[in-house]
């Protein structure tokens, strides 16, 4: 696979991810505006349409925080070349930063220096998985500091089953109030270990808002923990009122006898996502922005 | 609820009139502070070395902005609000010494700042997270940058603005705060959903 189709590809995933909400969240957000009773979250909401289509006019990023790139990778086991592909999604990390712009956020922790390009130590990180076939799928989450930072694991007792990862759950939704810019997306997961669950929680935020989990018993669970979030009253952007969260997404593994680990990661309402499919002949198809190149 | 416009410098005596609910929107300079600006600037007052610019009546805006170089001028492409909370360790002392009158940010602030601004006179605006194009269509320009050094999101960055908001009145100077209102609404639903759901507190 030509090394230059993936940084264009992956490029111009970045520059959609940032620019374009996805149709599942505009929607989410159109629906809350119109259900929100509270006067201040009102107006919070009618801020944030009102800048999603700034944001589409001027083909600037929705937010100033264009956030940490993180790529997910389906990589066909047939296609040539995946030794090429990491340097290209740094490449096309670097150029967007310039181009789009992006906002540089990638901080080396020991010295406190901006590296200017959004890249560095495992920055852009890349999650890998091997599928059958000879197509790459890539997905790119530009992930927003703010809604980051209230990111919780915690390693529940085996013993208080699902009633402890509900409390979990809500508790973190209180306890980030109106940091994480809500209404959020939360994703929650389960099992695995640690370092397992906050990735298939995270890895749960890309999932699209009407798409429930495929099993019926998980997908009562998301219900539940919607409606009980937003009971919560802390609103758009914390200021009170209907709408805290737009959607929770549950994920889940197989746990260790003694562990019951959960992760509850969150999104901001400028949930942003994009994929895009390239196939071995080189053709490309955008999945989630279609006609936005 | 009431709707404000008003040109900084900002006057102790305007700010009072302002009472959470209200909406604000400003015109005139608004300066960027993050993380790193709040603490060099403390820095430089314990060493009795002065800003690089006056800040009374002024607002001073968390925000990490993304700016594009234009030739020789700097445009602000988008500027919405970075989390406060972060800010709320440096804000009362910030306050007291440079005399901001208006606070913009995200996600509120906690007592240490509310009993600040109602001492000394400021308020905290609440500006839309995330709203960063409805932020940079109010700055009309960059009038300047400095401690550029500290990386463009941490630097200060002087803004010339017209009509900055909406921003919500979520702190005044009288001691009332609506995130800990809204925090004190939560305290009572927990109740409701725990029942709901079935759990043990």
């Amino acid at each position: 696979m030509k090394t230059e189709i993936v940084e264009n590809v992956a490029f111009n995933l970045i520059k959609q991810a940032v620019i374009y909400l996805p149709e599942d969240v505009k929607q989410a957000l159109r629906k809350a505006y119109d259900e929100e009773t509270s006067e201040a979250g009102k107006t919070q909401l009618k801020a944030i349409l009102e800048n999603i289509e700034l944001a589409e006019k001027n083909q600037a990023p929705i937010c100033q925080d264009t956030g940490t790139i993180i790529f997910y990778v389906l990589a066909g086991a047939e296609v040539k070349g995946l030794d090429k592909i990491e340097g290209a999604l740094i490449n096309a990390t670097r150029r967007a930063t310039k181009e789009v712009p992006l906002r540089p956020n990638a901080v080396d922790p020991f010295t406190q220096k901006n590296s200017g390009d959004n890249t560095g130590r495992f920055i852009p990180y890349i999650h890998w998985e091997v599928v059958p076939g000879d197509t790459l799928e890539l997905t790119v989450m530009p992930k927003g500091g703010g809604s980051e930072n209230v990111c919780l694991t915690g390693m529940l007792v085996p013993g208080e089953g699902i009633n402890g990862l509900k409390k979990f759950v809500i508790e973190s939704i209180i306890k980030a109030g109106a940091q994480p810019c809500p209404p959020t997306i939360v994703g929650v997961a389960m099992g695995g270990g640690a370092d397992i669950a906050m990735k298939l929680a995270k890895k749960a935020l890309l999932r699209p808002l009407n798409e429930p989990n495929p099993n019926p018993e998980i997908a009562k669970l998301e219900r539940e923990l919607y409606e009980a979030a937003n009971m919560t009253g802390i609103g758009p952007m914390g200021l009170g009122g209907k709408t805290t969260v737009l959607g929770v997404h549950v994920e889940y593994a197989f746990r260790h006898p003694a562990s019951f680990p959960a992760a509850v990661a969150f999104n901001c309402w400028a949930a942003r996502r994009a994929s895009a499919r390239i196939r071995a002949d080189g053709s490309v198809e955008y999945l989630t922005h279609k006609g936005k190149v | 609820m009431a709707v404000y416009h008003l040109k900084t410098p900002i006057s102790e005596e305007e700010i009072r009139k302002l009472r959470v609910n209200d909406v604000l929107y400003i015109t005139g300079i608004i300066v960027t502070a993050r993380d790193q600006a709040h603490r060099r600037a403390l820095e430089y007052l314990r060493e009795g070395k002065p800003l690089p610019l006056k800040l009374e009546g002024l607002a001073v805006y968390h925000c990490g902005p993304v700016v594009s170089r234009e030739g020789d001028r700097w445009v602000a492409v988008a500027a919405g609000p970075t989390t406060s909370t972060r800010m709320d360790l440096f804000e009362d002392e910030f306050i007291k010494n440079f005399k901001v009158r208006v606070v913009i940010g995200k996600g509120g602030m906690g007592r240490r700042t509310t009993e600040a601004m109602a001492k000394y006179g400021a308020v905290y605006g609440a500006f839309t997270g995330g709203a960063a194009i409805l932020a940079a269509k109010a700055i009309k320009g960059v009038r300047g940058v400095e401690w550029l050094d500290l990386g463009t999101p941490e630097a200060l960055w002087i803004f010339e603005v017209e009509n900055f908001g909406p921003l919500t009145v979520a702190i005044d100077s009288h001691g009332n705060n609506l995130y800990l209102d809204v925090a004190k609404n939560v305290e009572e639903n927990r109740r409701r959903i725990y029942e709901k759901l079935g759990l043990q507190p």
